[in-house]
């Protein structure tokens, strides 16, 4: 696999795009039948891996793996020679992947595990240039929006799953009325909103997608136009017969989406970086595509297909070509690039060719796209000129948008330091331009794009609708649309681009949900820093003081609450003369240990308390214990004496009020020990396990010291691990002072 | 540490305590005693031989170094837990004895070399951590 | 005896605890081994105390008779002492390597070692 990397970026440059190109073709070659497969995955939770390709799912499939196809190629000179080829390979490909898997998906939760996918594989794409912090901090805040998006997903998919006690799409489609009838309906209306709306960068979650701008072009080419994005406008359509056709569905997308594309293709207009004009108004398109959806008609969504490859097909050149600029020019600032039509002329004609595709003019297929939407909005009834008029709005802006990236650096001209340049590769130049001739394509020959847009509108359980045509003959929509493109040009001659704008509405940024959300992510992280320095202060004794606190607490809660206290101790006080003068030398010893300035003596009590500890095994039966005791005591001593014998003297560094609350805290706690054991010395004894080792140590194991029969043959395996966690021990204490001290330990 | 008594009591306390190590080993299962005991009788008796002679007099028993105690221990008792799986087709640790009792040792039988494994493991570990703390000392 | 015993337990969680309060590293460890002391007693007397009858099968007779010390402590706490051992022993020359390498046995001072790496 390292070698396959290596060689990725060396002599198989190729290999890469034969996977895209390969799977374009085979779907491609799958013809317009609807076709399923399916493996159970987990059949006791009716999760199903099965993958379903209809109308919706395969112009969705032909663009992921066309358009990949031309991004793969675009990369192998785009990213030559970087370092990291290899892997972006690798994510581009696991992002494929998940994006044609969430696609396919006909089951709720592989849906989820798809979509969850593609938000981590996007994670990793647009923070590719890790070593930037803005770029690592775009993907976090892409992955975080997104994120939060999936759990919706997740939710919304168990809610419908349980509600309608499949995790089939199909399935559910056909409950669809019942689905639409139930309390829980609007909850799983909402969820798949969240899900939607995040994925689709609409308002309010639109901030993530200009951020992730960070990424490599490839990147943003391939998420942007075709793919990522697209899946909030793939699970609505998906959902459309299941969940649609109610007012809560239809008004809610009509206002989010006209918001979004009225708001994002504003913004688009005053930006001068040609990725950021871009990002702009790939929300404003996605903005467009949830108002059609909104809109619920017929013909509304047969336009929002057709619009899905109009706007992949332009937004991909635009996004190409602006990869070229910058990968030529090293700026994308149109106010500095002019003229570039000299030295890079393809790029030129497919700029040309996307921007007039954008801005609806015949014969381009964007034409045909911009048709059908004012068609749906016409017969939409009610408010039909208030949807209209917010469209053509939307369209004039993006038109100068689109001017912006794809017209403006090209003409005028051309600055001295440019003079230079050269054709890029090929493999750089052609994509742009067969996309671009596409977009032209498809609008002087519709049928090309009929078979598509026949098989989408079933696959949404409606009408196939009437096949696309160019031209209409003299109506109001051409009336329309030639208002649309005369305003558009009208803006264009009269609005210079440039950094004013961009400052006046920078002043109102502090309102907008990103900086809201960074205000709330600050807080949390100031609230957590707050936090782990109280609790995590680094001092072990504080540690353990909070763990006994706490302790003692619970159980002096438990013994002087809920507890009516016997005393009958009578019965328990005949001692001997022994017993306690083990006692007295014990407690005498313990002394010394915790009192004493001298570690040695400290050392020697602690020896002594643990001998008078095995009389005590001695006088209660326990010869086993007694000698364990003995010898391991003995050991202890001596290792601490070998070490002590080189460590400085005490310090005296705690003051009378520190050893008087650690003294009553510690007198507290064995005080409730005391307590405890008396309490339970009350209880009557169980004894049953007891008994049983007592019966059958000689029947069972042969043997008559019923401690070691225990030992080595009823508990044997506890006694196995025992040794194995001594012998590390041991192992520990020899590489502990065996191997050498690293460097930075020495001089430590 | 290194009077004349104690070394020439250490020489004769050196076998006599490891010959009470394994003697408590043997008899553990039917008097107080056992792999456990055993071991750490005998790691004192070394180590009341190196307090007496010097580490090097002491660590001149070992032709290997007794941390490899450890794993010949661990194995001979793993496999004293394999061998009715193997032989009897029984569970892992199932007690296997021989049916009659052998001179000196008394009953044997896969507790036995169970307990041997614990006595290795235990004289390896206590003899690698004191040899190693008075080595760098 | 049993209530003395008790108080004798009680005294040394006390002074385990106190002691796993100090700042000196060998103090902590001299805490860890007198609060194991006492948990190894703790659990001892709970199994009641039973004079002179070990839990020894008598020569022969094939199990125990009537009243004898329950034996599944002392398995438990057998093991408990072989254990803390090996804790014991990897703490003491945890300490000495410590103490090698930041020269203090304070462990304020470790800790404040730890945020100059």
């Amino acid at each position: 696999m390292v070698l396959l990397g290596k060689w990725v970026k060396t002599v198989l440059w190729w290999l890469p795009m034969v996977l895209p190109a390969g799977l374009f073709v085979y779907f491609l070659s799958l013809g317009t039948a609807t076709q399923s497969l399916s493996y159970d995955w987990l059949p006791q939770l009716g999760v199903r891996l099965s993958l379903h390709l209809d109308g919706l799912s395969r112009l969705f499939v032909l663009l992921i793996t066309g358009i990949g196809a031309l991004v793969f190629a675009y990369t192998s000179s785009y990213l030559k020679g970087h370092a990291y080829l290899d892997r972006f390979y690798g994510y581009l490909s696991l992002f494929m992947g998940a994006m044609i898997g969430l696609v396919l998906s006909e089951n709720l939760i592989s849906l989820f595990v798809f979509w969850e996918l593609t938000s981590i594989s996007s994670f990793f794409l647009i923070g590719f240039n890790n070593d930037q912090s803005a770029s690592r901090k775009s993907a976090l805040t892409a992955l975080i929006i997104t994120g939060m998006g999936g759990l919706s997903l997740l939710a919304a998919g168990i809610l419908l799953g349980y509600v309608g006690d499949t995790y089939s799409i199909i399935e559910l489609t056909q409950s669809a009325d019942y689905l639409r009838a139930h309390p829980q309906y609007s909850l799983a209306v909402l969820l798949i909103f969240g899900a939607a709306f995040t994925k689709s960068a609409q308002f309010p979650f639109h901030f993530w997608l200009p951020g992730a701008m960070k990424a490599p072009t490839p990147v943003s080419t391939y998420l942007h136009s075709a793919t990522m994005v697209k899946a909030g406008v793939y699970l609505l359509l998906r959902f459309t017969p299941v969940l649609g056709g109610t007012e809560l569905w239809q008004s809610s997308l009509l206002w989010v989406g006209g918001i979004t594309m009225l708001y994002a293709a504003f913004h688009s207009i005053f930006r001068t970086d040609m990725k950021a004009i871009l990002a702009y108004s790939t929300i404003a398109a996605l903005g467009v595509l949830v108002f059609l959806i909104g809109m619920g008609s017929n013909s509304a969504l047969q336009a929002a297909g057709v619009f899905i490859l109009v706007h992949a097909l332009y937004k991909a050149t635009l996004f190409l070509i602006t990869g070229i600029v910058d990968h030529e020019t090293h700026s994308r600032n149109v106010l500095q690039l002019a003229g570039l039509r000299k030295v890079l002329l393809p790029v030129a004609i497919a700029g040309l060719l996307a921007a007039v595709s954008n801005a609806g003019i015949p014969p381009s297929f964007g034409f045909i796209g911009k048709d059908l939407m004012y068609e749906a909005a016409l017969h939409h009834g009610a408010g039909a000129w208030v949807l209209l008029g917010a469209l053509i709005l939307t369209n004039v802006l993006l038109l100068y948008a689109g001017f912006l990236v794809g017209i403006k650096p090209f003409i005028g001209p051309l600055p001295e330091k440019h003079a230079h340049l050269h054709w890029p590769s090929a493999w750089m130049w052609v994509p742009p331009v067969l996309l671009g001739v596409l977009s032209l394509g498809f609008g002087l020959w519709p049928v090309a794009a009929s078979r598509l847009s026949e098989v989408f509108l079933p696959a949404l359980g409606l009408q196939p609708p009437p096949a696309l045509k160019l031209w209409h003959g003299f109506n109001l929509i051409l009336g329309l649309s030639a208002a649309t493109i005369g305003s558009g040009l009208l803006l264009w001659f009269l609005l210079k681009p440039g950094e004013k704008g961009l400052a006046r509405l920078q002043k109102l940024a502090w309102l907008s949900p990103e900086r809201l959300l960074g205000g709330f992510a600050r807080g949390v992280g100031m609230f957590s820093v707050v936090w782990t320095n109280l609790f995590q202060h680094g001092y072990l004794r504080y540690y353990v003081m909070t763990i006994v606190l706490v302790l003692s607490a619970g159980m002096g809660y438990r013994m002087f609450n809920n507890y009516t206290w016997q005393t009958s101790f009578t019965p328990l006080l005949n001692l001997t003369v022994y017993e306690v003068s083990i006692v007295a030398i014990m407690l005498i010893s313990i002394g010394f240990a915790v009192f004493s300035k001298s570690r040695l003596a400290a050392v020697a009590g602690l020896g002594v308390v643990g001998y008078a500890i095995c009389l005590l095994f001695v006088f209660y039966s326990a010869p086993d214990l007694a000698m364990t005791q003995f010898t391991v005591d003995t050991l202890t001593v001596i290792l601490f004496v070998l070490v002590l014998y080189r460590l400085p003297k005490y310090m005296q560094i705690s003051n009378k009020l520190t050893i008087a609350r650690d003294g009553l805290v510690a007198l507290t706690f064995g005080g409730l020990v005391t307590l405890l054991a008396l309490l339970v010395l009350e209880q009557p004894v169980q004894r049953d396990v007891a008994d049983f080792y007592a019966a059958n140590a000689y029947l069972l194991a042969k043997g008559k010291n019923v401690v070691n029969v225990i030992l080595v043959d009823f508990r044997g395996l506890d006694t196995l691990v025992e040794i194995t966690v001594l012998s590390i021990a041991a192992l520990g204490v020899f590489g502990l002072l065996k191997l050498r001290l690293k460097t930075t330990e020495r001089r430590g | 540490m290194k009077s004349i008594i104690l070394r020439t009591a250490s020489n004769y306390l050196l076998p006599l305590l490891l010959l009470f190590s394994v003697f408590v080993l043997l008899r553990g299962h039917y008097l107080p005693g056992g792999g456990f005991i055993g071991g750490l009788v005998a790691s004192i008796a070394f180590v009341l031989h190196a307090f007496a002679h010097g580490l090097r007099k002491a660590q001149r028993y070992f032709p290997i170094h007794p941390g490899f105690l450890m794993p010949i221990g661990l194995t001979l008792s793993l496999l004293s837990g394999f061998l009715p799986i193997l032989i009897g087709d029984q569970a892992f640790l199932t007690g296997l004895w021989m049916a009659d009792p052998l001179p000196v040792i008394g009953m044997v039988g896969t507790a036995l070399f169970f307990d041997l494994g614990v006595y290795i493991v235990v004289v390896g570990v206590t003899l690698t951590i004191i040899f190693t703390i008075s080595e760098t000392a | 005896m049993e209530i003395l015993l008790a108080i004798m337990i009680g005294v040394l969680y006390a002074a385990g605890i106190y002691m796993m309060f100090r700042r000196s590293l060998v103090k902590l460890i001299i805490g860890i081994i007198l609060l194991g002391n006492g948990a190894n007693l703790l659990i001892f007397l709970l199994g009641r105390l039973v004079k002179g009858k070990p839990p020894i099968i008598a020569e022969g007779s094939k199990y125990l008779s009537e009243a004898y010390a329950d034996p599944v402590p002392q398995a438990l706490i057998l093991t408990a002492i072989v254990i803390s051992f090996g804790l014991q022993a990897f703490a003491i020359v945890l300490i000495k390597r410590t103490y090698k390498v930041v020269k203090t046995e304070d462990l304020d001072q470790i800790n404040t070692f730890d945020e100059f790496e």
